[in-house]
């Protein structure tokens, strides 16, 4: 027995939506409460951390902690601090390579270095500018095709796609550099959050590229059986790619700039 | 031959990755009712532990014979009861009563009370059954794991979370299959499903509503599920967080619920430090106070109905509950900290929440008292469901009061972590919520089967359970007065405090042990009735609800109406003067 679920193209009468489009609008909700709790613990561990951009974190040997544990080592470290963000020397990057080599860093030969952040800010710029450009494109996408213009709309989502295989290129270099200068979550708060926060954003950008590529590819048929109902999962898929856009937008002044 | 072929081919379709919003529901509802009862016997082992902690006392029974080698000398190790106390409480919460009552009821009923022919998204339906299942089962293949299953409490506070079962080891094999982190993954699963079901469960109650049913027309079970929908779409996330953060904590060396320099057997652990442990508590208390609502607005949307159908009269006071139960829903996101009164978060902080928790009290007892006036000239049927939702009322009664002390913040500091915060919840989940879920499972049992459960086999499962349930739980809230605490393995034995109440873990051992006995002619009476129960009219309860005047017990296949219920008025048109019946169907255009 077939069952015909109703609303799914024409918008129900009182409530003047579709079943899609109420259904990723709730959808980002909960997306806002996941992203909110994330946005929260960043405020959280900041606050209950004054030396955040510290490079001083890293101590993996029990004993230097114990030794440095009554000797002060908040001032020590937060001495380091002030000092590195007012110099804010170029050869930041260098430094980190160089120590890199050895494996484990060594806190205190890092005077100078910037913040564990500062390096990765122009990927994360170039970032930006490809996420929200392909935020255009997706919505050019959307456009074209409630204009029946089917070519257009394929080529569109098409750039929409290699955009945000972009981001994930950019990201893939990012990750690397964080990684070899051994800045990893066990590093301190500040990189802990960090790959949390752009771990779980990628994952959305992975699923987007998913439900994109499915549209244009497998999908696709049910613009010529389904065409509304077609119409209204782009644009559903748009909605979710400007959120994932968005989280971005907040991402990157958080984690890189602040 | 090719008939029996065919109908091969289309079983697993048909029966297990079905779309179909009535056999979903009852997947969920078997699946619950399996995991509550494990529950049940992981509880039934330690309340026997907690009654006879020495080694010469007598060993457990059943399962001491059963599980020899687990537990050993026919006694419960502490470790094992950290993991049994974890897993009871996980396992109740997550994988029985939520599912239970969103999952199984909230399927099956709501499209079929609002008169749909599916959910919004039948897939994504089957989706949130599927990962829910996944979910339970890394929960329970993490028994078996080297170390036992998570043993940090069903709360998982860190640090003890972070560290524990293998958490600061340096082999990544060991973080990774331990039963602390098989918890988490499991969490996971079962965060994304509740989600996937929320979503569902709010667009099919928004879109799907049969022509002419308004909201302030929508079954007060409608309504419940609505709110909960909303609680469970809004509070999880902030736990998927948290489980992905302290996931990261232990498997990828991060620190974000470890504070710098934390000692652990002498010995300074190695991270970096820098964390919060009450960080988890406030994402996790964000999710898990609105979780109670989750647990107990279904059971009240279930009693709802069930009082109106057996008083044979309209709820009073129906859109007072409804306005009640979305200002509960609002207040519950804004109560956790009361929870967390013994951390440092400050007497501030502190009075705020205490307010919000005093505040939040008034609607749930405008519920309940709505509930109880609706009794009042009623002419009340003593029907098997009716016992159990008349059963609840006190009970919940007893939960919902014994709670508000737990609220005011100075008389926490001396109940905080005792006996008394158990008694007080179990009250509100067990003699509350599943007496609720039986009275929905006895009066929806002939909707989905045709047959009637048999009444006395009923009322002798009834009378016992209510009477044991009391015996489990109202000793708990005199041990925790008394200061007893809840974590204890040997019951308070090595405590002075709990020397004059210690012998009331031995009434409490024999309320569990008998009232895991009189289940028996429950799930007896579950199984015997579906084939051999008494066969009864589509509408058996002369209700008015589009489920029972608008199709066939069971429904029609997969699309529920032979023809579009349209809806003329309330869900509660009982008695109506006038009328030549007491009930006056929602879908029948004039009275007759």
């Amino acid at each position: 027995m077939s069952v015909v679920i109703p609303y799914i193209e024409e918008p129900r009468p009182d409530t003047g939506l579709t079943l899609s489009k109420l259904g990723i609008w709730l959808f980002l909700a909960s997306e806002i409460m996941l992203f909110g709790a994330l946005f929260s613990t960043y405020i959280f561990l900041r606050v209950g951390n004054p030396d955040w951009q510290s490079f001083a974190y890293r101590q993996t040997d029990p004993a230097a902690i114990h030794a440095t544990h009554d000797g002060g080592k908040h001032a020590e470290s937060a001495g380091h601090d002030d000092h590195a963000s007012h110099e804010g020397h170029d050869h930041a990057a260098h430094d980190d390579t160089a120590h890199a080599s050895h494996g484990k860093v060594d806190p205190r030969s890092r005077e100078g270095a910037g913040t564990p952040m500062q390096s990765s800010i122009p990927l994360a710029a170039l970032n930006t500018v490809i996420l929200i450009t392909s935020s255009i494109t997706v919505i050019m996408a959307w456009v074209s095709l409630m204009l029946k213009r089917v070519s257009r709309f394929r080529m569109y989502f098409f750039i929409t796609i290699l955009l945000s295989f972009g981001f994930l290129i950019v990201k893939y270099f990012e990750y690397s550099a964080k990684l070899s200068h051994g800045l990893a979550p066990s590093f301190s708060p500040l990189l802990a959050i960090y790959w949390a926060m752009t771990g779980l954003h990628v994952l959305h950008v992975i699923g987007g590229i998913v439900v994109m590529a499915y549209l244009l590819g497998p999908g696709r048929k049910m613009w010529d059986s389904h065409p509304v109902q077609y119409l209204g999962r782009v644009e559903a898929t748009g909605l979710y790619w400007h959120f994932v856009d968005l989280v971005w937008i907040f991402l990157f002044p958080t984690l890189y700039l602040m | 031959m090719s008939h029996d072929d065919h109908h091969k081919e289309n079983w697993i379709r048909q029966y297990v990755f079905s779309t179909d919003h009535k056999v979903i529901g009852i997947q969920y509802g078997i699946t619950a009712l399996l995991f509550l009862f494990f529950g049940l016997c992981l509880m039934l082992i330690m309340r026997w532990q907690l009654a006879y902690p020495n080694p010469e006392d007598p060993s457990i029974p059943l399962f001491g014979k059963l599980f020899g080698k687990v537990l050993a000398g026919g006694k419960l190790s502490p470790e094992l009861y950290n993991s049994f106390g974890a897993m009871h409480g996980t396992i109740m919460v997550f994988l029985g009563i939520v599912p239970l009552a969103v999952g199984a009821f909230g399927n099956y009923v709501v499209p079929l009370q609002i008169g749909a022919v599916d959910m919004a998204f039948p897939k994504l339906n089957m989706a949130s059954y599927w990962v829910y299942f996944v979910g339970g089962v890394v929960m329970l293949s993490s028994f078996f794991l080297p170390g036992g299953a998570a043993d940090a409490g069903w709360t998982s506070y860190p640090p003890l979370a972070d560290i524990t079962q293998g958490g600061t080891s340096e082999i990544f094999s060991v973080r990774l299959l331990s039963g602390q982190t098989f918890w988490l993954i499991g969490m996971v699963f079962l965060i994304t499903s509740s989600l996937l079901g929320a979503l569902n469960f709010l667009v099919t109650i928004i879109q799907l509503r049969a022509e002419g049913l308004t909201f302030m027309r929508l079954p007060f079970f409608v309504w419940a599920q609505l709110v909960t929908s909303f609680l469970l779409l809004l509070a999880f996330p902030p736990l998927e967080a948290a489980g992905v953060l302290m996931l990261m904590d232990r498997l990828a060396g991060a620190s974000f619920f470890l504070p710098e320099g934390l000692v652990i057997t002498g010995e300074v652990i190695r991270a970096t430090g820098g964390g919060s442990p009450i960080l988890w508590q406030h994402l996790f208390w964000f999710l898990a106070h609105p979780e109670v609502y989750v647990l107990i607005l279904p059971a009240l949307g279930i009693v709802g109905e069930v009082i109106a159908n057996n008083t044979r009269k309209p709820l009073w006071g129906y859109k007072t509950m409804v306005y009640s139960l979305i200002f509960v829903g609002f207040m519950s996101f804004v109560v956790w900290a009361h929870h967390m009164y013994l951390t440092d978060m400050g007497t501030v902080i502190s009075a705020f929440f205490q307010t919000t928790t005093m505040i939040i009290s008034v609607p749930s007892v405008i519920i309940i008292t709505c509930l109880m006036l609706s009794l009042w000239g009623g002419s009340i049927r003593f029907t098997v469901p009716m016992l159990f939702a008349l059963a609840f009322l006190p009970m919940f009664g007893i939960g919902g009061l014994t709670g508000l002390p737990l609220g005011l913040a100075a008389v926490d500091i001396h109940l905080h972590d005792t006996y008394y915060v158990i008694g007080h919840f179990h009250y509100v989940v067990a003699p509350g919520t599943i007496m609720a879920m039986f009275a929905g499972i006895y009066y929806w049992f002939p909707k989905a089967t045709g047959r009637k459960m048999n009444d006395l086999l009923g009322k002798i499962h009834f009378w016992p359970t209510l009477i044991a349930l009391n015996m489990v739980f109202f000793p708990m809230l005199i041990q925790g007065i008394a200061g007893v605490s809840r974590r204890l393995y040997d019951g308070g034995a090595t405590y002075a405090h709990a020397e004059p109440v210690l012998g009331l873990n031995k009434v409490m051992m024999m309320g569990a042990w008998s009232l895991a006995l009189v289940q028996l002619p429950f799930i007896f009476n579950f199984f015997w009735s579906i084939r051999r129960g008494k066969k009864v009219s589509s509408n058996c309860w002369d209700a008015t609800t589009i489920e029972w005047t608008e199709c066939d017990s069971p429904p029609l296949g997969h699309g529920n109406f032979e023809k579009v219920p349209r809806v003329y008025r309330g869900p509660y048109e009982y008695s109506v003067p006038g009328c030549d019946r007491d009930f006056l169907p929602q879908c029948e255009p004039e009275a007759k």
